[in-house]
């Protein structure tokens, strides 16, 4: 005979004040299987939880029922109270009277009767339920970070200094990734370089640490502490263990008008290149796109010059497997192709208006103009520079309806440049709103405005060149007039957006991405590092718009998640997961497709049948996998697919309570 | 092709010379225009002014007697244009809005039939192609900026034909035609449009602006698709100069007035003769152009 105890608790006031929670006890007395019955101020403290203990003793319980709040809050704790009690923690069921009941609803009469009737389907629930035990899975001790970038090397290094191998890809020649572009950072006006490659070069050097650049992640199998990766290393044309790097090859490549992405196409390089003095490993590779020898079978004079015959033109794409244990996702940003969206500043058909990222190459003191702010069209210093905010950033219309949060800033510290390196210049920002939440950042920002940079407020609705000037057209939103600004150079900050290809390899990885393409956390919240697949972890602006100190707090924040999974020989699993009858199972493989964590596949079985043996196929569930959401057990056509904790049976037995 | 064909107030008044050159071009297009029976005023900015349900209702009529025929509406001017476009997409998209037209105009509308720049029927409709096979008198290099005003081509979820910001059509007409169609920033710039007779000196201002740049870009005239700016381009020309101390001479034509010259109309037949500013200059030069071109082939 089954003994169910049901414990109804008042939360406080909080169901008390709506429920009769003395009279659902009394109430769940009566029901079937039910020995022992009684309501509790708080069932979540230590008290609370004793009396789960007593009563077990006591009445000889061998089931738990807590009628209390959402099973999200304190399911894991009254699970807890009922092992402590000597029950397997399985045989337990729990019923939400407050977010259910007691929270929506005014009759007291009435959420009684339905909070009664809710701990009438638990109970019901609870007869049903077969201890389960808790399985484990073993760990590999390896993590694997995608993209190099300030939030990858961060991650890198701190999984690395926890002790555990990473393997870092990178899919530029060098890692490093935005960061080494810009000029100064914000509020300190660091030079980011200068903090930024000592970080590039720790993380070539550290021991525990693999980088693999100009490479890209092809597939990835398997489920938490059991990743396997394939990493596609695409043909450098040049060997690194041979070359030293002396750079003898730039200097005598024919090809040197190719727009460097470095550069932000603000200046060029060869075809055999390093992206800039300082990359990552620090040795050249071949575009081969541009390069003579590999597009027309002429030139080779890379190879001829080279002292230590590095050079391969014959060099192959590889592909290389790796096993590990979780994956930190660093993929960063790209900036919003403006030119495509905006005709009002000219499609990008004025040279001088230009981006944020190009400007900060103009400042820089290696980029193209060795740090002299010249205009690209005609390299004349300018003197009227007029900055424009929230270029595809607010504005849902032609752009993105979110903030990306690091240009007010950027433009604040680009600002106080100019009017710092060029002599009477004049400085005019267009903005919305000043938004400068961080530490630091009002001050900064107040800085500037004392420098003299006249902020107005409204947005520029025209450029257009006349002459040499261009004539930036908007509106002051506080004096309510239109206004004219006759700039030499226009600097847009365009919205951050997901990098190219972002969701290509979310898809790999296997992990959803929201409606603006961004990584989607597991909560936006409270698990802001995790996606909705265990072991991987999100690091950086591939989660959203970040600044630099957000971005690498997020990447130490996703390398303790990722090395407390390490951390482990083996894990835990939840059993409440699918199960396979396979004696009913079709093997139509519905439920392949329908899963959302592809931890179902077909796995071929030998059975006896009429006196032959005959192999067929039956769906068979990963427990690494599997999260316990149940899409399949809905669609399978032929009832073959249950779910531990929710059985079809157990479900069927709350109905019938309630309906009864 | 046929098509239903709306003129509206200005066709037969101020923009006679629009409606000429139109029914020119659409000959010699082999373009058939059926004129919509006892049409009325789209309401303008009037009506939108005043009452929604009006402003959708008055272009609702003649757009409804185009639809009993099963014909698309050209329609030349682009304040027309716009408010026609305006109630197409509001008739389609809400059925209560479809019932209370319909109801008003006591006529069943269900915007099943599109609404059409003339722009848009002569160049994308009709095929470049073969307009350019039709210009038997090239316009011989002839610098046109292309001003398409603040409705042609806006607001965006309307006028759906051409880029808002930095539209085409007029522009690759032009090319066919065999002139040349300036870059010139201020194509899609408002002239000021009805705030002639309530504030004229802000239409004198802003009319100034369009004709001072596309004189700056080296235009020898502006072609335009819609009455109102030609009105305030064209006759207050004068004025403009007056106030500002400068000559502009700038002869503002109707896109179907250069098409019809380039198909071989007589100027004085498409309406050449109806304009403030001389327009002999652009006969003159265009002609002088063929002519140079047959002495050396």
């Amino acid at each position: 005979m089954k003994r169910v105890g049901v414990f109804v608790c008042h939360c406080g006031s909080n169901i008390a004040a709506v429920v009769d929670c003395e009279r659902v006890a009394k109430e769940a007395a009566k029901f079937p299987g039910v020995a022992f019955s009684i309501d509790n101020k708080y069932m979540c403290s230590d008290p609370g939880q004793d009396l789960i203990k007593k009563a077990v003793e006591e009445h000889h319980l061998d089931r738990i029922v807590v009628a209390s709040c959402t099973p999200r809050m304190h399911e894991p704790v009254f699970r807890r109270a009922t092992e402590n009690a000597g029950i397997n923690p399985y045989l337990f069921a729990m019923t939400n009277i407050r977010e259910h009941v007691s929270w929506i609803h005014t009759d007291r009469e009435k959420a009684t009767e339905k909070a009664i009737d809710l701990v009438r389907m638990a109970v019901a629930k609870v007869l049903h339920t077969v201890p389960l035990e808790k399985s484990s899975i073993p760990i590999t001790k390896r993590a694997l970070v995608i993209g190099g970038g300030i939030a990858g090397m961060q991650a890198a290094l701190d999984i690395a200094d926890n002790g555990n191998p990473v393997v870092l890809v990178e899919r530029e020649p060098t890692i490093g990734g935005k960061m080494p572009m810009l000029d100064k950072t914000f509020p300190s006006l660091d030079c980011s370089a200068c903090i930024c490659t000592p970080k590039m070069a720790s993380t070539d050097q550290h021991p525990n640490i693999t980088i693999y650049t100009h490479s890209e992640v092809e597939r990835v199998d398997g489920y938490i502490g059991n990743f396997q990766v394939t990493i596609r290393q695409k043909a450098k044309y040049v060997d690194h263990k041979i070359c030293t790097g002396c750079g003898l090859c730039e200097t005598k490549c024919p090809n040197k008008k190719i727009p460097n992405s470095f550069e932000a196409g603000m200046g060029n390089r060869t075809a055999i290149y390093k992206a800039f003095p300082q990359a990552v490993p620090n040795k050249p590779i071949i575009d081969a796109a541009n390069c003579r020898k590999l597009t027309k079978d002429k030139c080779g004079v890379c190879a001829k010059v080279c002292p230590t015959g590095a050079i391969k033109y014959d060099d192959q794409d590889e592909l290389i497997t790796i096993d590990v244990g979780a994956i930190v996702m660093a993929t960063g940003y790209d900036l919003f192709p403006w030119k495509e969206a905006y005709g009002e500043y000219g499609y990008g058909k004025y040279p001088d208006v230009i981006t944020g990222l190009q400007f900060e190459r103009l400042v820089n003191a290696s980029g193209p103009t060795s740090g002299h702010i010249l205009r690209p069209s005609d390299g004349k210093e300018p003197k009227t520079i007029v900055f424009i905010k929230c270029v595809g950033s607010r504005d849902d219309v032609k752009g993105k309806a979110y903030c990306s949060r690091t240009c007010c800033m950027y433009t604040a510290k680009h600002a106080h440049q100019a009017v710092d390196k060029i002599e009477d210049s004049h400085v005019i920002v267009f903005y919305m709103d000043v938004r400068t939440a961080g530490k630091g950042y009002e001050e900064f920002y107040q800085r500037t405005v004392e420098d003299g940079v006249h902020y107005v407020r409204g947005r520029v609705s025209k450029i257009y060149q006349l002459g040499d000037k261009l004539i930036v057209r908007g509106e002051d939103t506080l004096l309510g007039e239109a206004v004219q600004v006759n700039a030499d150079l226009v600097v847009l900050a365009t919205a951050m957006v997901p990098s190219a290809g972002s969701g290509e390899i979310a898809h790999i990885v296997g992990f959803s991405t929201d409606k603006d393409g961004f990584y989607q956390e597991a909560h936006p919240k409270l698990r802001p590092l995790e996606t909705f697949t265990a072991g991987v972890f999100l690091a950086g602006a591939c989660q959203g718009p970040k600044d630099i100190p957000d971005t690498a707090a997020q990447g130490s924040g996703a390398a303790a998640k990722a090395s407390a999974v390490l951390s482990n020989r083996s894990m835990e699993t939840d059993p409440l997961i699918s199960q396979v009858n396979d004696a009913v199972c079709a093997g139509c493989g519905v439920c392949v497709g329908i899963c959302p964590y592809r931890a179902i596949e077909l796995k071929e079985i030998t059975q006896r049948a009429g006196g032959k043996t005959i192999a067929r196929r039956v769906a068979s569930i990963n427990s690494g996998l599997c999260q316990g959401c149940g899409a399949c057990v809905a669609a399978c056509r032929s009832g073959a697919l249950d779910l531990k904790g929710f059985t079809n049976q157990q479900i069927m037995a709350e109905v019938d309570a309630l309906c009864l | 092709m046929k098509y239903a064909y709306y003129p509206g107030c200005s066709l037969d008044s101020t923009g006679i010379e629009y409606q000429l050159s139109t029914k020119a071009v659409a000959g010699t297009l082999g373009v058939e225009l059926w004129e919509i029976p006892e049409w009325n005023c789209c309401g303008a900015s009037a009506a939108h002014n005043t009452d929604r349900l009006l402003s959708l209702a008055l272009p609702a009529r003649n757009l409804a007697l185009a639809e009993k025929e099963g014909l698309d509406v050209a329609v030349p001017c682009a304040a027309c244009y716009s408010r026609m476009k305006a109630t197409e997409k509001a008739v389609r998209g809400s059925e209560d809005v479809r019932e209370k037209i319909s109801e008003i105009i006591e006529m069943e509308y269900g915007a099943s039939n599109r609404t059409l720049a003339l722009l848009d029927v002569f160049t994308n409709q009709a095929g470049l192609e073969q307009v350019a096979s039709l210009a038997t008198k090239p316009l011989q290099g002839l610098k046109t900026a292309c001003y398409y005003g603040c409705l042609m081509v806006k607001p965006p979820r309307l006028a759906e034909f051409d880029d808002p910001e930095d539209p085409q059509t007029m522009d690759r007409l032009m090319d066919a035609l065999g002139a040349e169609a300036v870059s010139w920033p201020y194509k899609t710039e408002c002239c000021g449009a009805g705030f002639a007779s309530s504030r004229t000196d802000i239409v004198l201002q802003m009319s100034y602006e369009v004709l001072r740049l596309a004189k700056t870009a080296g235009a020898e005239a502006v072609v335009t698709a819609c009455p109102l700016c030609m009105l305030n381009l064209d006759m207050r020309q004068k004025e403009i100069e007056a106030k500002n101390g400068v000559a502009i001479d700038l002869p503002i034509l109707y896109f179907t007035e250069l098409m019809a010259l380039a198909f071989g109309h007589k100027p004085a037949a498409i309406g050449f003769n109806k304009h403030f500013v001389d327009t002999t200059p652009v006969v003159r030069k265009v002609e002088q152009g063929r002519r140079a071109k047959e002495v050396q082939p």
